[in-house]
């Protein structure tokens, strides 16, 4: 199939985004698919180039061609994964910001396990999204690094969500410590002694200590709501026992995580604990932004990165984006959001649209901080707009006392009878049925159960919207009847 | 000028999707951008909400299966309704993503803990992304606690490149569990304007006759309907059934197609009729096309409300009509309304009543049997024996669910009731025995 592309020049983005695309296509059965181009006199020298993906029409171009060599599919594919993994990973091993204090502390204790043999507990308490998981799995890292330590630490990870009693736990370090075979089917009288024994059999030849094992509980405060606390006991018991060096990190969001362990265990907790606070000023956040963009040095395409790299520091330097920090900072600290917002900015970047703008990240801002409820409004039809509008009278007028449907549909009632000009007397039923919908949405919420005996208009409700969500809402809300808006300004709603 | 446009993806495919989601195609295009090519990362989990209707499922279905490349898992959790039957669904469908032949029996999965090792034996390859859809997830809120957490984290958990997409009518506020969670992208799929109904329904013409004229029929019907409901579907429902009742004049050749008024004065009360009875799924479909054959009158529908009234004997109705009276008549006015000689009322404050405290509005109250007995027997003309008859018929009111036994069956005084029928229905009662309970009610003073 013969490729047709635009005749001479084919100036401006678009030129270059199509050649580019082409490029990335790569090879001549790619390019039959991108048919929709049309090349003028390029044919001739295309055809001498078959052997070569890239495409030239005229000597005016190859500057352009020049210039449009840092934004081809493969490099922007490249930049892409790049910054995905750096943003959205779990395991992301990038720099850890602000929290190098808390880094050594953690290193040291761990070093004293491994090295040393010692026993040791801590906590690491932080908000959701402060980077204890990245802390942990830094700090591990740069551990098994070290030559010391090499083959010598057996780590076994637990976390609160998936073992969510004793026993599934208890199986789950077996299976961990890849002990199923030596267990067998053995039954054990309690949770102490099989714990024992596994810990038993990781002593390996005729050394007289085994090797030191690491346990870290994730979601540490679910751990504390099963029975007995029995694991948390048994593990925080071992540590205090000198027989095996053992190391229990828990990592938990709450702050008040030691009122919740009973008194026995708490005793053999060693009460250490490290806070990550998301302590950094609005400067360092800035700088955090910049660098979390920002590609390395070892990236292959060498010119692209200068570009970009001096793209991302005029972008800090702008006071659009600036504000959008400071609004995004203010709502919350942790880098957890700052890394969606960028990961959103960072999805718009493609061969057309090489580099980040001030637009797309307001963009992508406006897109964070959608009032979901508002959105939800946007969407009811307009006799559900008047449901909700008599539900706020009565919240005014009754001081926010529960309601039910009799009275909204009352309200309702008095609307139409003495104002409404454009809305037409609905039947009760069908009244009935987008009340219905409002209560499927989860906008109102009855307070008690609905049981058999009772009648589906006299159950008490509340609504889950305020006054002002409500007039928010209606501003935005598309053609609405101007009855309908007067009535939800008017104060009094029977005059 | 194609709107949808990846690197990934040949731009056939992505004209070929284009054209299946009208009017959705900024949010297929985003959607698009955040899942990226297939071997890169993407945000652990999303979370899609809208109206009912606008699309959501819709759209992530086609989207997932024109773009073939992308394996994906796609689960109902009103289906899926335990936590067991969600794990297991989604692990069945991802064997056999993977293998061509379909798996029998399923793998036996109880708990969080086995999913995620199971699913890591499944998805061997650590690289290429998976999308695992959950659709109506509001209903993971019921199973236990650690689901929905779980779900936000899974790729974490799991250490593969999968997407967790939960879509939902529900914003997102009412989902967050006490002690926070891992948040999801929110994405919202606005609900569709006028013009897009109008466009969307629009495409659904028959052959037969033209776009415009079908244009114009739906012009009318979102007229009469708009104001009470946007949903696409009941909205294309209506549209299916009426039109063939919209084409009877230009059928019979009393009218032709541009006859704008001609038709409208045809429909119009046609589709208000329906507001009443298909649109309240009073009557089913198949009726209301029958009805629409027959050239008879329209009020003959009957619709299931109509079946609710039953005929009583003589005493019943008048215990139904005691029973209301007594649910609804505070008991310091019983003297009044139903003593021959009550004495002096202070008129103020018997005078006085506030709307809130209106019965009607709050509903019935509960009342002992000797009161209903004893209004019985002031309502009904000639002398009433307290036989067991009576007692019987008070029992079948109940099983009619006409009355309702508040309290429990322990209790020494003698049992409570309570009259739930509405006022219409008690109105139509008393009409029948030529007795006139407006007067007997207090709010009605």
């Amino acid at each position: 199939m013969e490729l047709r592309g635009e005749g001479s020049g084919g100036v401006g983005r678009a030129g270059k985004a199509r050649r580019g695309r082409s490029r990335e296509a790569g090879g001549q059965a790619a390019r039959a698919l991108l048919g929709i181009e049309r090349e003028g006199r390029a044919r001739a020298r295309r055809r001498r180039l078959t052997a070569s993906p890239q495409i030239e029409s005229s000597a005016m171009n190859k500057r352009k061609l020049k210039e449009s060599s840092g934004t081809d599919g493969e490099c922007i594919s490249q930049v892409q994964k790049m910054l995905r993994e750096r943003l959205c990973h779990h395991r992301a091993m990038g720099k850890l910001f602000g929290i190098d204090q808390q880094y050594k502390h953690l290193l040291e204790l761990l070093k004293q396990t491994t090295v040393c043999g010692e026993s040791n507990s801590a906590l690491i308490i932080g908000p959701r999204g402060s980077g204890k998981t990245a802390l942990l799995n830094r700090v591990l890292k740069d551990l098994r690094e070290m030559k010391q330590v090499k083959e010598n630490l057996l780590e076994v990870h637990l976390n609160g969500l998936l073992q969510t009693n004793d026993k599934v736990a208890l199986k789950e370090i077996t299976r961990q410590l890849h002990l199923e075979n030596v267990v067998g089917d053995k039954v054990f009288g309690s949770f102490a002694e099989n714990l024992a024994f596994l810990l038993e059999a990781l002593r390996k030849g005729n050394r007289t200590s085994s090797c030191p094992v690491l346990f870290v509980l994730d979601e540490f405060d679910l751990f504390v709501h099963h029975k007995n606390q029995t694991l948390l006991y048994n593990l925080f018991d071992i540590s205090q026992s000198a027989q095996t060096p053992v190391t229990v990190i828990g990592l938990t969001c709450r702050q008040d995580i030691l009122e919740l362990l009973e008194k026995r265990v708490k005793s053999r907790f060693s009460h250490r604990r490290i806070y990550l606070m998301n302590s950094f000023a609005f400067k360092q956040y800035i700088r955090i932004f910049k660098e979390q963009l920002s590609l390395p040095a070892e990236f292959p395409d060498k010119a692209f990165a200068q570009k970009w790299n001096s793209n991302i520091q005029l972008l800090t330097e702008d006071k659009t984006v600036q504000d959008i920090l400071q609004n995004l900072f203010h709502y919350s600290k942790d880098l957890r959001s700052l890394n969606f917002l960028l990961m959103l900015a960072v999805s718009n970047v493609t061969v057309r649209h090489p580099l980040i703008t001030a637009s797309d990240l307001q963009e992508a801002s406006k897109q964070y901080r959608m009032d979901s409820k508002a959105n939800i409004v946007h969407g009811l039809s307009v006799l559900e707009i008047c449901l909700i509008i008599a539900m706020k009278h009565l919240n005014d007028v009754y001081e926010g006392e529960p309601f039910n449907f009799q009275m909204v549909y009352n309200e309702f009632q008095k609307f139409i009878q003495r104002k409404a000009h454009c809305m037409y007397n609905f039947e009760k039923p069908v009244v009935m049925k987008a009340f219905e919908h409002l209560l499927q949405l989860e906008l109102v919420k009855p307070i008690e159960r609905p049981s058999v005996r009772s009648q589906r208009e006299y159950l008490l409700m509340e609504l889950l919207l305020d006054n002002n969500q409500i007039m928010d809402a209606l501003q935005a809300y598309p053609n609405c009847p101007t009855d309908v808006k007067q009535w939800a300004a008017s104060s009094l709603s029977w005059l | 000028m194609p709107i949808l446009e990846h690197p990934a993806y040949p731009p056939a495919t992505l004209l070929c999707l284009e054209s299946l989601v009208p009017c959705r195609e900024s949010q297929v295009s985003m959607l698009l951008s955040i899942f990226g090519e297939r071997q890169q990362l993407s945000f652990p989990s999303i979370f899609i909400y809208g109206h009912t209707s606008s699309g959501k499922t819709y759209v992530m279905k086609t989207l997932l299966n024109t773009l073939q490349q992308l394996p994906h898992v796609f689960v109902n959790c009103v289906e899926c309704f335990t936590s067991r039957l969600l794990l297991e669904e989604i692990l069945i469908q991802l064997q056999n993503h993977s293998s061509e032949t379909r798996r029998a029996s399923p793998v036996p999965c109880d708990t969080f803990n086995d999913f995620v090792r199971l699913f890591k034996q499944a998805l061997v390859s650590q690289n290429l992304q998976d999308q695992t859809v959950l659709d109506r997830a509001e209903q993971l809120r019921e199973m236990e606690a650690n689901i929905l957490p779980a779900f936000l984290r899974l790729q974490e958990l799991t250490d593969r490149n999968v997407t967790v997409i939960l879509l939902s009518e529900i914003v997102w506020e009412m989902f967050r569990p006490n002690t926070g969670c891992f948040e999801p992208f929110i994405l919202y799929f606005p609900d569709y304007s006028i013009g897009h109904l109008q466009k969307i329904l629009s495409q659904n013409h028959p052959p037969e006759y033209s776009a415009d004229f079908y244009s114009a029929y739906i012009n009318i019907l979102l007229g009469v309907f708009y104001m009470v409901c946007r949903d696409l579907k009941e909205l294309q429902h209506l549209a299916a059934l009426n039109f063939s009742k919209y084409c009877e004049p230009v059928v019979r050749k009393e009218a032709k197609e541009r006859d704008t008024r001609k038709l409208w004065k045809n429909i119009e009360p046609h589709l208000k009729k329906a507001m009443q009875t298909v649109y309240l799924r009073e009557i089913s479909s198949s009726q209301w096309e029958r009805l629409q054959c027959e050239e008879g009158e329209l009020g003959q529908i009957k619709g299931l409300s109509a079946h609710a009234h039953v005929e009583l004997p003589y005493y019943s109705k008048f215990l139904l009509i005691a029973a209301y009276l007594a649910s609804y008549n505070p008991v310091r006015t019983d003297k009044r309304f139903f003593l021959k000689h009550h004495g002096k009322i202070k008129k103020t404050n018997f005078m006085k009543k506030h709307e809130k405290t209106s019965n009607h509005l709050l509903g019935p109250k509960p009342f002992p049997l000797d009161r209903l007995l004893a209004i019985l027997y002031s309502i009904v003309d000639n002398r009433v024996a307290p036989t067991a008859n009576i007692f019987s018929q008070i029992t079948s009111l109940v099983t009619l669910q006409l009355l309702s036994v508040v309290g429990n069956n322990d209790q020494l005084d003698g049992p409570r009731y309570k009259c739930t029928v509405s006022l219409d229905f008690i109105r139509a009662i008393a009409r029948t025995v030529n007795f006139d309970i407006i007067k007997y009610l207090y709010d009605f003073l």
